[in-house]
């Protein structure tokens, strides 16, 4: 029982060791940002990595989206003579929750994944040492520019996944399964305003700080060589999919 | 010993339980070579990576021409970090840069010099490491001596009054740690810097130092020249100098 307790007790303190460090790391990339501004060169480069090399993969996978939910809610409104609703579902659908989500869960296991495998190889073969010790902030020229990518990026690969979301559910609906192409568009047209779609761009902002920012935070507390830059690696995504899932519904709850 | 350059003043740390300075007291004189000796794990990283603020003592000080650094945060540390160079184990070189932007990148960050000038620093300190025109290659594509010699010509390349070699020869075959050690040798008698080696390398230690201390479960137990050095009777650097697994310190 007491070793029951002990582990418990254990778990809780290592969490809320976890949780200080975390911020203390963020508010020291704040206080680094709000000092100076990192290069630009720095910035361009990471979004490039970040935004740029992201997009095929994003729409890939917004494409297929919209397609398999055109598919899967003509069926169903099928049942009770809503078909006309599928283009207004695939476009709330994709602006409001999978534009950012899926596009955030993307842009962590190719992104967020890489940024902390390298920042943790950096840290063991004492790269960041080496940054500080030349008198160069490693938050400043590191990790503000990651996460000053993140957050300018994410949203606008999320537009590319919205975009060609509906694309692949119109293409779905109304080329293979016979939907009005007018009536198609006219729901979608007046169903979706203008802020579901910001809404959207605003959780993916938000999920484009909390993908980079933990794959830094990983990545730059790595230790033990290797093996410490792979558990790293696999922490951050982990993590980061997770808090992206559970800050998606507070979000989605103040938001709506 | 005139007026030291860095002081440690009964200087602790410990990680989780384990006491890895206890009590360190060291003077390191100025524009000489101080090596640090003791054995692998025995702090001699730690007390190193203190007199560049990497690691802040639980208690004690460290004072840098006087001033503690231990008490400095954010730039006050920085402006004393400027006038360290350091050489890592492993060169630490940035692998996403060529060797010209590695050896060029404090110059970049501190210095208003135009690209052309850069260059021609660069090129300049790395003829002086016995590397001309390795400028555009990858970090990747060195072998581990040829990295370490990039890695010191980053590390002098501001001109720092004060250089620290973390084991400059560990791991490197017999002639090559021989063509680091004259390097060292031979660019602290032309620059008169303080530098301060640590090591467990016998021979190079006393080819290249002016002083020499030895570290031992977190206390320097003796000091002094090269001389005075070998001619100390204390029976623990006795069996280290030997390098034998016979004597006081046990081998775990």
């Amino acid at each position: 029982m007491t070793a029951l307790l002990e582990l418990f007790g254990r778990l809780v303190v290592g969490w809320i060791e976890e949780v200080g460090r975390t911020s203390l790391f963020l508010a020291d990339t704040v206080r680094s940002a709000a000092r100076s501004l990192p290069r630009l060169r720095l910035v361009f480069q990471q979004m490039e990595f970040v935004g740029v090399r992201s997009v095929s993969v994003v729409v890939l996978t917004g494409t297929f989206t919209g397609m398999v939910l055109a598919l899967q809610s003509y069926y169903g409104f099928r049942k009770f003579g809503a078909e006309s609703l599928v283009g207004t579902t695939v476009a709330l659908s994709m602006a409001r929750e999978l534009g950012p989500v899926l596009t955030s869960l993307m842009v962590t296991a190719r992104a967020g994944s890489a940024i902390a495998a390298e920042l943790g190889t950096m840290r063991v073969t004492e790269q960041i040492d080496a940054l500080t010790v030349m008198a160069v902030d490693p938050i400043r020229y590191l990790v503000v520019p990651r996460i000053l990518a993140g957050l300018l990026m994410v949203p606008v690969l999320c537009v590319i996944s919205d975009f060609v979301g509906v694309a692949g559910g119109y293409f779905v609906g109304v080329k293979l399964l016979g939907i009005n192409s007018g009536v198609y568009v006219a729901n979608t047209i007046k169903y979706v305003e203008l802020m579901d779609v910001f809404n959207g761009l605003v959780k993916a902002a938000c999920f484009g700080l909390i993908l980079t920012a933990i794959g830094c935070y990983k990545g730059f507390y790595a230790s033990g060589g290797a093996h410490g830059v792979g558990r790293a690696t696999t922490e951050a995504v982990v993590l980061a999919s997770v808090l992206i899932l559970i800050s998606d519904y507070f979000l989605t709850a103040i938001m709506y | 010993m005139g007026c030291p350059i860095i002081e440690f003043v009964d200087v602790h740390k410990s990680f989780r339980n384990q006491k890895v300075l206890d009590g360190l007291n060291l003077r390191i004189p100025r524009s000489k070579t101080t090596v640090i000796i003791g054995r692998s794990g025995g702090g001699k990283s730690v007390t190193l990576k203190h007199m560049i603020g990497l690691m802040r003592p639980d208690l004690g000080q460290i004072l840098v021409d006087g001033e503690d650094i231990a008490a400095l945060d954010g730039e006050d540390l920085d402006r004393i970090r400027r006038r360290f160079g350091m050489l890592f184990q492993e060169g630490a070189l940035f692998d996403s840069l060529t060797v010209a932007d590695n050896v060029g990148f404090p110059l970049v960050e501190h210095t208003a010099l135009g690209r052309e000038e850069i260059r021609r620093r660069v090129s300049e300190l790395l003829r002086t490491v016995g590397l001309p025109g390795v400028e555009e290659k990858m970090p990747a594509e060195l072998s581990g001596g040829m990295r370490k010699r990039v890695g010191l010509a980053r590390a002098l390349i501001l001109e720092p009054e004060i250089v620290l070699f973390d084991e400059p020869t560990s791991g490197l075959d017999p002639i090559m740690a021989d063509a680091i050690d004259r390097l060292i040798r031979d660019t602290q008698a032309e620059s008169g810097r303080t530098y301060v080696v640590i090591s467990h390398d016998i021979r190079a230690t006393f080819e290249i130092a002016h002083h020499i201390a030895m570290l031992y479960e977190g206390r320097i137990i003796a000091e002094g020249s090269p001389d005075e050095i070998r001619r100390n009777p204390n029976p623990i650097l006795a069996q280290f100098l030997r390098g034998t697994a016979d004597g006081p310190i046990q081998v775990q």
